[in-house]
């Protein structure tokens, strides 16, 4: 794969990175800013999600129902991520129609209206969103686990936000995060596919250096102290299913130990793609994947990690067996871990890790829109160096660091151990 | 018409000049396009066999046994199997399908002989291992378990039994607890040796490989398959008319939002006025920010998160409907939103401005599909699917500009009774 590409920044402090693909008639953008579930505080925990909403609905020069179709009109695919650390806004299209998406990006990170007839019927939206939500026992588990594991740090609730502030939050609450998050010194521009970057830059300066400069507001980042201590979680809802989630604190994107967590999480629950589109490969041969499916004490399990500004989670989430029990899963499960923290695993452990990478590479390499993807992603947290020497740094894992990763974070008081259960008493259906 | 975006794309159109078809002595047919932008490869496809075949007694039969296949066979243990495919980084599903049992699979190209290797063995030598089969059989239930709380699932099953009652299409392709309970090791083995057969058995691959590479190696490992006792698939029973009650709930008590599933029996993917259903489907329920009915439901109303229409297509005739998910206080309200967008679209052509995105549309996006091999195996395994032709994508933009408005009233008035709608709705 070449990994030539082109990294800029323009006068009003936009970051700009660009990578020329020859392998489809397509490009793809992606408009970064540096805000998300970690810039919210009580009160107004969702609304990086909810102005993401509000940006689809419209400006004078793209009212709302010129906006939703000019994209698909030429083919093209759109869409907007909120995440703990971001929220993004991507079109790919075919590449001789990229510049509407220049256009339309440049346009709406200031003159979005933010009508407050649209706010409120956004806000009914927002509040379906999460009872669709709701209705899914892992998010449930999911959002106490979370917030258990985050007494402190802002990642402490769930990037939908909380019902009542989805209730209570304002227009104008929406409208000041807009104006204070969205300026160039806060974004960052990444275009992929069939064009000539020198070209390309000039359009990219023509539309976006006239903007206002802006640059990124201050935030207080209050770190989660450490965990003393295992902590436990308990919620009851609907259904027959016992689903145990455990979390365990892991480091920061950034962290040299990031790399050998992600080959320590790859041996015990299974390789992560980490793309976001390309897809993932099995995990029977897991350790934990033997260790509780195999022994008929989960149905399914799945682990993973994910690259963020803060020190996250590592989380491991598994659907009991109903013939087994939270408590025996949740012992095999210790047990397995207790030896990788005993002794480290074989060298080809790690070179089998390195293989598994290379190959969700590849099939992530497919498509263009996930390669202007990881350049926007990685320079959030990092660096896209962070993606290109992804696996090189995979590679210089040793077995020692894959036992060193476990003895120092997968230990009990390290976690928040979650399980949901059945409720007593539950109506029976009609 | 106004194929906007055609011209320049053409060329990575794939066409009868860049695609292998070889048939096999004993009628497999194999799809190779070679792509060397990326170091992988895509090897998709099907065999005749899914859950028509299945008694009902037996339900979700095809997909236990093509769960099973991959649980040992006569060279390698379950744990041999996974080992191989995962050490490489490669994936290969095998599920049981209405009409076929489809594969997927994925690997670096220079691991195409393993996956070639397993998916031979997997479909001709499966040993169906009791232990595995228990296993399974524990997985398959919890699943059900879990269908059983799931408002989407459950809304979208019931609607299935309102439109096509007595119909294969009314029964879960998983089955029920019941059906899954009776199954035993011998109806896997009797379905397996029945069913799997290189009769109607499609293979598409496309990565960093030469044709002939692919033809040599399915021809040592596949050519010599045979299985005199394949039946024919039989035909499909007529559409029956919907089911009274037209309108059903499933109570699933301490949900937070009800999911609701309005619609019809709809056309055949071979049908004549598939690509004008389609083109209409696109503009109501689609388009944009999910055309007519996302403008209404979600935009102007905001009751849903997800409010949406989708036409399946397929093998035979499967359902066309609405689909969305509101509080539950606001069902009826989005109900009628839906009947009156249902009602203008089988009373009204769509206009011509909607006519021309929704064809712009279809036009552009094709290109967009088929970036990824995984993208183009499906798009190349369709092409024999439904008999499309090889040429088909490279005609795909004057087929989709010569559909008229009044092609799409037609299509919508031929599906779509306003009257006569199934409802199926699943919340607390």
């Amino acid at each position: 794969m070449d990994n030539s590409f082109t990294k800029t920044t323009l006068t009003n402090g936009l970051t700009v990175l660009l990578k020329e693909i020859r392998t489809a008639p397509i490009a793809s953008l992606w408009l970064w800013y540096r805000v998300g579930s970690r810039n919210e505080v009580p009160g107004v925990t969702g609304i990086s999600h909810w102005t993401e909403h509000m940006q689809f609905k419209g400006t004078e020069r793209y009212p709302a129902e010129v906006l939703d179709k000019a994209v698909a009109r030429e083919g093209g695919y759109r869409n907007a991520l909120t995440f703990l650390d971001w929220t993004t806004y991507f079109e790919t299209l075919p590449a001789d129609k990229i510049s509407l998406a220049l256009d339309l990006e440049a346009d709406r990170m200031y003159n979005s209206f933010f009508a407050p007839e649209e706010v409120e019927s956004e806000r009914t939206v927002i509040i379906s969103e999460r009872q669709g939500n709701e209705n899914e026992p892992m998010f449930l588990l999911a959002e106490e686990v979370q917030a258990a594991a985050f007494r402190v740090h802002s990642y402490h609730h769930e990037v939908i936000g909380d019902l009542i502030d989805l209730q209570t939050m304002s227009r104008d609450d929406l409208y000041q995060h807009y104006r204070k998050h969205y300026v160039p010194g806060n974004a960052i521009l990444t275009v992929a596919g069939d064009f000539v970057t020198g070209e390309m830059l000039d359009r990219i300066r023509e539309l976006y250096e006239p903007l206002a400069d802006g640059s990124a507001p201050e935030l207080t980042v209050r770190p989660e102290p450490e965990q003393s201590g295992e902590r436990l979680i308990n919620v009851e809802g609907p259904g027959e299913t016992t689903y145990v989630q455990a979390a365990y604190h892991a480091p920061a994107a950034s962290d040299p130990d990031f790399f050998a967590y992600l080959v320590t999480d790859s041996l015990l629950t299974g390789p992560s793609s980490l793309n976001l589109f390309g897809g993932g490969i099995s995990n029977k041969t897991s350790r934990l994947y033997k260790a509780l499916v195999d022994k008929e004490l989960a149905v399914s399990l799945q682990g993973g990690l994910i690259a963020t500004i803060d020190p996250f989670l590592h989380t491991i989430v598994a659907t009991v067996h109903p013939e087994s029990t939270a408590e025996k899963l949740i012992l095999a499960m210790d047990e397995e871990i207790n030896q990788l923290q005993d002794s480290p695993p074989a060298q080809e452990v790690v070179d089998r890790a390195v293989k598994q990478a290379r190959a969700l590479f590849a099939y992530g390499s497919e498509s263009i829109t996930n390669q202007a993807f990881w350049m926007g992603y990685a320079e959030i947290f990092d660096t896209y160096d962070w993606f290109l020497n992804y696996l090189d740094r995979l590679a210089a894992v040793t077995p020692e660091e894959v036992q060193r990763i476990a003895q120092k974070y997968m230990r009990p008081g390290n976690r928040v151990l979650g399980i949901y259960r059945p409720a007593e008493n539950q109506e029976v259906p009609a | 018409m106004s194929p906007k975006n055609s011209g320049n794309l053409h060329h990575s159109l794939p066409g009868p000049d860049d695609i292998t078809r070889h048939e096999l002595s004993n009628e497999i047919v194999l799809l190779v396009r070679s792509n060397f932008n990326s170091p992988s490869v895509v090897v998709n496809g099907y065999l005749m066999g899914g859950s028509l075949f299945e008694e009902d007694e037996k339900l979700g039969l095809a997909g236990f046994t093509a769960s099973t296949l991959m649980r040992g066979t006569t060279q390698r243990t379950y744990n041999e199997i996974y080992d191989a495919i995962e050490s490489a980084g490669a994936s290969l599903n095998i599920s049981g399908g209405t009409h076929t049992t489809g594969f997927g699979s994925k690997a670096l190209a220079e691991d195409l002989d393993l996956l070639l290797e397993l998916l031979s063995e997997s479909v001709r030598q499966p040993v169906f291992p009791p232990e595995q089969i228990e296993l399974l059989r524990a997985r398959m239930l919890t699943s059900l378990a879990i269908r059983a709380q799931d408002t989407r699932e459950m809304s979208s099953l019931t609607f299935d039994q309102i439109a096509y009652p007595g119909h294969p299409y009314s029964r879960p392709e998983d089955g029920y607890p019941e059906t899954v309970q009776a199954i035993t090791r011998d109806d896997l083995v009797e379905f397996h040796q029945t069913h799997y057969g290189p009769k109607g058995m499609v293979l598409s691959v496309v990565g960093a490989i030469e044709p002939e590479q692919v033809i040599e190696k399915v021809e040592h490992l596949l050519g010599d398959w045979e299985n005199s006792g394949q039946p024919e698939p039989s035909p499909l029973p007529p559409n029956p008319p919907p089911a009274e009650p037209l309108t059903r709930k499933v109570d699933i008590p301490g949900k937070f939002q009800a999911d609701l599933v309005v619609g019809v029996i709809g056309p055949e993917r071979r049908a004549e006025d598939y690509l004008a259903a389609s083109l209409g489907n696109n503009i109501l329920g689609v388009f944009g920010m999910m055309g007519r009915i996302g403008e209404v439901v979600r935009e102007k109303a905001g009751l849903a998160y997800y409010a949406y229409s989708s036409l399946a297509g397929g093998m035979g005739p499967g359902p066309w409907y609405v689909s969305a998910g509101v509080d539950p206080q606001n069902v009826d309200q989005a109900l009628d939103l839906v009947r009156q967008e249902i009602k203008r679209f089988t009373s009204e052509p769509v206009t011509e401005d909607e006519l021309a995105d929704s064809q712009s549309n279809f036009i552009g996006r094709l290109p967009l599909s088929l970036e990824s091999n995984s993208g183009m195996a499906s798009a190349i395994l369709n092409l024999e699917r439904y008999d499309l032709g090889l040429d088909y994508y490279r005609r795909y933009a004057d087929l989709v500009g010569e559909v008229t408005s009044e092609d799409i009233l037609k299509a919508a008035r031929k599906y779509w009774d306003p009257e006569r709608l199934g409802v199926g709705i699943a919340g607390p």
